[in-house]
């Protein structure tokens, strides 16, 4: 494929592998990897709309901006109190990065349990550098996308999560990502990776959030292995500046009884691309895909998401709603694929967008390959506006309009957040998209008394 | 209470109401009644201020003041209330949270004080009582799973808290079986007071057994064709709407 030039290769030319303090700098196997992940990267260039996957999302601001490494100074940027997303973390336990760069002074070691090992990429490569090199790249490897190469190139920050067999982590675990808060658009390229022995059970929130405008570029990428047995909640919110593109890989495995549930709430960013794919590799094993996007200016969200049955007797619910203002555009791409032998599947996919203004557009794309007889999958895809009906109703009873319009956007959401299990972190999304909505104005011209 | 002149009403260009002059008087319950497809909800829904509804003649005055151009939400917190023919679910909202919401807008529209969480959930459970409404139908989302006679009572609850000047009950009464007809009826008269006026529309006279209206008026083809005492809606009983235009009932 031939490729055009852009702001990002001068980046990526320029990026040298073995600059003191990227992660594993002295490691020869990773200077590898990110060798294989540079070549890689410039052989395949920037994902098209020509690619099929890639139809909906142009890449604009990668193609258009010239970004520039992090600096210690952007890493080392002012930061007062943390933007944490879980209210009092308490003996919650949080790790706090700002543009990539670990920011120690703000980390809570938290009351974790034997046999859970919460560290950052930087730490395990010095300390467990066989362990990781073992398990680097096996979800998301060499096959993968560009994008995936590039961060295999350029990954200079990340965690990695280790449970072992049987232990089960009763608090979630935050991660936070901030990003802006630079002179100069910067790139920085989160490596995750989670790793959930036999029964072990945990819950991780990333919050991925914007300081100022920060027209910054995040790439992240996450590799979870979730063990026989074992159950994994993955939850992200995307709260990023208002000129951020933002890049989310997530690839995960589910082994034989074991459960991964994910929860991924967009509400703010430029352009971003939440690109997961989960692999039901054991029988019993079950997978609940969700989420929620809430975009309004001329922000763009995309949800291209692949479940693949792989054995018999695996199970997926995916249910994603999306509420879209201004000229905002969202996508929303539902695979499904049931392997030759996985029968006894069953599948289910729900995607509800909700149109604010007549300027928002969703693409939505639901994608059932099924290979195998004896299974049992159901879609459904729904666009509409806002109710007029119910809309008269509640302004019938004194509602403000302002305000009825915002119990209707939370009524419609509502549906999708149920599905969040965590109760501690379906209560601190449910604020996120509270806090989304517009200011109901009850003290407008007509609203004061006479 | 309320003066309609002359009132036109067209929707998407079809004209629905053609010429309706209506006058109530404080304390006054009149019907109104017709065959379906007459203007019936129409008129409700243009007296509530509901957009799309297209004035194209005539004037409604409500406590001396033309309503056109005031949003639903003023024309509620003016003391128009509606209780809709078909009251509209709202998942994820609780009856109480949105009742709540509704009453607090009213009253700050007035420089009263909020009603607390507390002191609203007490006076809400009151009014429930009397209405023979069960606690957990304050809980569940708006009309979500209620049956269609809980709906009519929900609407009846409603009306009950926001203490409207002007009740329009919209087809209260159809799907409703006897028992919950008595209750309904039972929380109209209940709030019969002089201050306060009430519209019923309905379809059939049974709702008018247990609600004597003071004047009953027949809307057919957007006009009201003739008016009367409460004999008037026995006599339509008798002989249904064959002289209106539509078949009897
Ligand atoms: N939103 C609308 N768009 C088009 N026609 C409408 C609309 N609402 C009502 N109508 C028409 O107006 C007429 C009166 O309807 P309605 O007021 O509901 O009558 P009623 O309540 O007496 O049964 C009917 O012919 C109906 O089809
Ligand atoms: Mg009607």
């Amino acid at each position: 494929m031939t490729t055009e030039p852009t702001q990002l290769q001068p980046f990526v030319e320029s990026f040298d592998p073995a600059r003191s303090g990227l992660p594993g700098a002295g490691l020869g196997w990773l200077k590898a990897l990110r060798k294989t992940g540079i070549e890689r990267f410039e052989a395949l260039g920037l994902p098209t709309p020509k690619l099929e996957a890639w139809k909906y999302t142009r890449l604009k601001p990668l193609e258009d901006t010239r970004y520039q490494p992090v600096t210690d100074e952007d890493g080392m940027a002012a930061l007062n109190t943390v933007p944490s997303l879980l209210p009092d973390p308490g003996g919650r336990p949080r790790l706090v990065f700002v543009n990539g760069w670990m920011r120690p002074n703000f980390w809570i070691v938290g009351d974790l349990p034997d046999g859970v090992h919460l560290e950052s990429l930087h730490d395990v490569l010095e300390t467990r550098p066989d362990w990781i090199r073992e398990r680097l790249g096996t979800l998301a490897g060499e096959d993968d996308s560009s994008l995936v190469q590039l961060n295999t190139a350029m990954m200079d920050t990340g965690f990695v999560l280790r449970v072992e067999d049987g232990v089960r982590v009763e608090t979630p675990i935050e991660v936070i990502f901030v990003g802006g808060l630079t002179a100069h658009p910067v790139a920085y390229s989160p490596r995750n990776l989670i790793v959930l022995g036999k029964g072990a059970e945990a819950t991780v929130v990333r919050y991925h959030v914007g300081l100022g405008a920060g027209a910054y570029f995040a790439n992240s990428v996450t590799e979870i292995d979730v063990g026989p047995g074992a159950l994994f909640r993955n939850y992200k919110v995307q709260a990023e500046a208002l000129e951020a593109t933002h890049i989310d890989t997530v690839r995960a495995r589910v082994a034989r009884d074991a459960t991964y549930e994910s929860f991924s709430l967009s509400i703010g960013g430029r352009l971003s691309r939440n690109e997961v794919s989960v692999r039901l590799e054991g029988e019993g094993a079950h997978c609940a895909l969700n989420g929620a996007y809430l975009m309004r200016g001329s922000e763009h969200c995309d949800n291209t998401t692949q479940i693949d049955h792989l054995v018999p007797h695996t199970t997926s619910r995916e249910v994603f709603k999306g509420v879209l203002d201004d000229e905002s555009r969202a996508v929303f791409v539902g695979r499904i694929v049931v392997h030759k032998d996985a029968q006894k599947t069953d599948g289910y996919q729900l995607c509800k967008t909700l149109l604010l203004s007549t300027g928002a557009e969703i693409d939505v794309k639901p994608e059932l390959e099924i290979y195998a007889d004896d299974v049992k999958c159901s879609h459904g895809a729904t666009t509409g506006q806002m109710d007029e009906t119910a809309l008269f109703y509640l302004r019938s009873r004194g509602v403000p309009e302002a305000l009825a319009r915002n119990l209707l956007v939370q009524s419609f959401i509502g549906e999708v957040l149920e599905e969040i299990s965590d109760e501690d972190v379906r209560r601190a999304i449910t604020d996120q998209v509270v806090h989304w909505l517009p200011a109901a104005c009850y003290l407008a011209e007509e609203w004061r008394a006479e | 209470m309320l003066e309609i002149k002359n009132l036109h009403v067209s929707v998407e260009g079809k004209a629905i109401l053609k010429g309706i002059d209506l006058s109530v008087q404080p304390g006054e319950i009149h019907a109104i009644m017709g065959p379906n497809g007459s203007g019936k909800s129409t008129l409700s829904h243009v007296i509530a201020g509901r957009d799309g509804y297209e004035i194209t003649g005539g004037r409604i005055i409500y406590q001396g003041e033309d309503l056109t151009g005031l949003a639903p939400e003023i024309r509620a917190a003016k003391g128009i209330f509606l209780a809709f023919q078909y009251p509209v679910e709202i998942p994820g909202v609780a009856n109480t949270t949105f009742l709540k919401e509704a009453l607090n807008a009213i009253r700050r529209y007035h420089g009263e004080d909020e009603l607390d969480a507390m002191q609203f959930v007490k006076m809400m459970r009151e009014k429930a009582k009397e209405l023979g409404i069960p606690e957990d139908m304050l809980k569940r989302a708006v009309n979500v799973g209620f049956s269609g006679g809980e709906k009519k009572r929900n609407e009846i609850l409603q009306m009950a808290i926001l203490n409207p000047r002007l009740a329009i009950l919209d087809e209260t009464d159809s799907g409703l079986d006897i028992d919950a007809m008595k209750i309904v009826a039972e929380g109209v008269n209940n709030m019969r007071a002089p201050e306060r006026s009430t519209l019923i529309i309905t379809h059939y006279q049974r709702l008018l057994d247990y609600i004597i209206p003071d004047k009953v008026h027949v809307l057919a083809h957007g006009r009201i064709q003739r008016s009367g005492g409460k004999e008037l809606a026995l006599e339509l009983e008798e002989k249904g709407y064959a002289e209106f235009g539509e078949a009897a009932a």
